[in-house]
């Protein structure tokens, strides 16, 4: 039988796997992008199933802003990710670093 | 549900029909007359100020379902933040004509900003926390990447377009793991379910807090989450940088009064300790690194980390009288950055951007009256008296005392002279040092008269700061 537990085991392990996703990729920031989306996906497989759990409505209705927030998020990165393209032919993430100290 | 309800949300409303209505306009304005744009946003802020003193009461209102609150607190909030978004923008024009950056968008996303603000002043879900705090977020990427050809601009927006979606997800889970165990979303049911069953307060709980609390720091800039925080101020253009360092903080410390202290003061204990942990840590790294920076704006956000663990540590101790004084110190602290951003925004020309410590030297062979106006800028950020920043620090300092912290109120005091150095540091720079560069500030009269009365006010609201402290008292109280 499969119970709450195990949803959220899984849930736990893709946000573990965006957040070392996010930690390890040093090249790509399509891929950050990429793993900040699979964050938000864990938190919504959060919800459902604590919303089935607990037989309320709420949760669901959480994820359907999640997702619509998420797509905003994903233009606006994109968007920000194009300029910065045009300004340094490159989107690797380790040549982000003109602003330190 | 009834139309009653609307009204109590009316600011709100207004503020949208406002933005779609100047968003419009803007498209029919020609790029040479492109200042009208700034008349427009700023008709729309005064109409909603008068809207937001009409609607004003003394009660407090929920309305939606329980999702939005209007109470004394959210009202205030509400005004300071219009006040100081006006401010930003008055501010920024001149600055954004001659860097021929003057778009319509830095004042559409400045408003959808600020109504992502109020939004979060007025939440009383974990929903409408969430959607104000993304409103904001969103338009703050943009606004930080609104110089697109700029590489430290854009570099600046992606890497806090990065860290805030990553704060977000963070923010989200942990909210997740509250509504699996209370069952609810609303602060005030959150409240109830934790005060009716204390065996709620367990491991579960704690995890979906820790979560919470990242995103929290994160919207505040305290460390060990504040990598964002110097990177964007020294990344975004200036007027960006003003924007970010004054209205926001509200908006921080109105989602922190909500969440932990409506919804969660029934885990008091578990969630100061870590506050406190962070607001030491702000306190330290804050004041420490800012003395290493030659960038001025490097220097104001590292500053800015460092107010940042005061008032974290008056909120810490949980009394509605370290409410009152975070409240305090909040309003305090964005007065005085308002003012000295406002006058680094002053020393910069067309095409050449007044950003390190050395453009201040001989200020007062130069302009000796906006010299005196720093002076009295750096001397609040410092808490010298009788500036309004020593009675924020000294507000803050008292209710860590009465919750018998001593060591923590030495550190405060300790911190605060450390801090004082670097303040000090632009002042010897403006009297005694000699200028490379001789001209003379320019500024637009209203310019001159709205710094002028931004700086003024740390001394006014200094020699006079009871009434202004009686005020978050009792909003708070």
């Amino acid at each position: 039988m499969i119970g709450l537990e195990h949803y959220l085991t899984v849930a736990a392990m893709l946000f573990v796997l965006s957040i070392a996703g996010i930690i390890i990729n040093r090249r790509n920031l399509i891929i950050l992008l990429m793993c900040i989306e699979l964050m938000l996906l864990a938190v919504n497989f959060n919800f459902i199933a604590f919303s089935r759990y607990l037989g309320d409505e709420t949760g669901q209705v959480f994820v359907f802003f999640i997702l619509t927030v998420a797509a905003a998020e994903a233009a606006i990165g994109l968007a920000i990710l194009v300029v910065l393209f045009r300004n340094r032919r490159s989107i690797a993430v380790q040549e982000l670093n003109t602003l330190k100290g | 549900m009834n139309w009653m309800d609307y009204l109590v949300a009316a600011p709100e409303i207004v503020m949208l029909g406002l933005i779609c209505a100047v968003l419009i306009a803007d498209l029919f304005i020609q790029d040479e007359h492109r200042v009208r744009t700034y008349w427009l946003s700023m008709l729309a802020l005064l109409v909603l100020l008068l809207v937001l003193v009409w609607t004003g009461q003394s009660g407090s209102r929920v309305i939606f379902s329980g999702s939005y609150i209007s109470d004394p607190l959210s009202q205030i909030l509400k005004i300071s933040a219009v006040i100081f978004v006006a401010i930003s923008f008055q501010y920024s024009r001149d600055y954004l004509r001659a860097n021929e950056i003057h778009r319509g968008e830095f004042y559409v996303l400045g408003l959808i900003g600020l109504l992502g603000m109020m939004i979060m002043m007025s939440a009383n879900s974990l929903l409408t926390v969430y959607l104000g705090l993304e409103t904001l977020a969103l338009s703050l990427y943009a606004l930080v990447a609104i110089d697109r050809n700029n590489v430290n601009s854009t570099e600046a927006a992606m890497k806090y377009f990065i860290l805030g979606a990553i704060a977000s997800g963070c923010l989200l889970y942990g909210i997740s793991w509250i509504y699996g165990v209370t069952g609810s979303l609303q602060f005030t049911e959150i409240a109830a379910v934790l005060s009716a069953d204390p065996s709620l307060n367990s491991l579960p709980l704690w995890f979906g807090l820790a979560f919470l609390i990242v995103g929290i720091g994160f919207k505040f800039g305290a460390v060990p989450f504040h990598m964002w925080l110097p990177d964007v101020y020294q990344g975004a253009r200036t007027p960006v940088t003003l924007y970010l360092s004054t209205a926001p903080k509200l908006a921080a410390l109105a989602m922190f009064l909500r969440i932990l202290v409506d919804g969660l003061d029934g885990l008091h204990d578990t969630w100061a300790a870590m506050i406190m942990v962070i607001g030491v840590l702000s306190l330290l790294v804050g004041n420490f690194v800012a003395i290493a920076q030659s960038n001025i704006k490097r220097m104001l956000g590292y500053s800015t980390i460092a107010h940042v663990g005061f008032i974290l540590l008056a909120l810490f101790c949980g009394s509605e009288e370290g409410n009152a004084a975070a409240l305090f110190y909040t309003l305090t602290y964005i007065v005085a950055a308002a003012g000295s951003f406002g006058i680094v925004i002053l020393l910069s020309r067309r095409g050449y951007d007044a950003e390190n410590l050395a453009d201040f030297k001989g200020l007062n062979a130069r302009s000796p009256w906006f010299a005196m106006m720093m002076m009295f800028l750096m001397f609040s950020l410092a808490g010298v008296p009788p500036f309004i920043g020593f009675f924020g620090k000294l507000a803050v300092i008292s209710p860590v005392i009465d919750a018998g912290y001593v060591e923590l109120a030495v550190l405060m005091v300790l911190a605060s002279v450390v801090g004082a150095y670097y303040y000090l540091r632009v002042i010897w720079y403006m009297y005694f040092e000699e200028a490379e560069d001789k001209a003379v500030l320019q500024a637009s009269t209203d310019t001159r008269v709205i710094l002028s009365l931004n700086s003024l006010a740390v001394l006014a609201l200094g020699i006079v700061p009871g009434s202004l402290l009686a005020l978050c008292v009792r909003i708070l109280g």
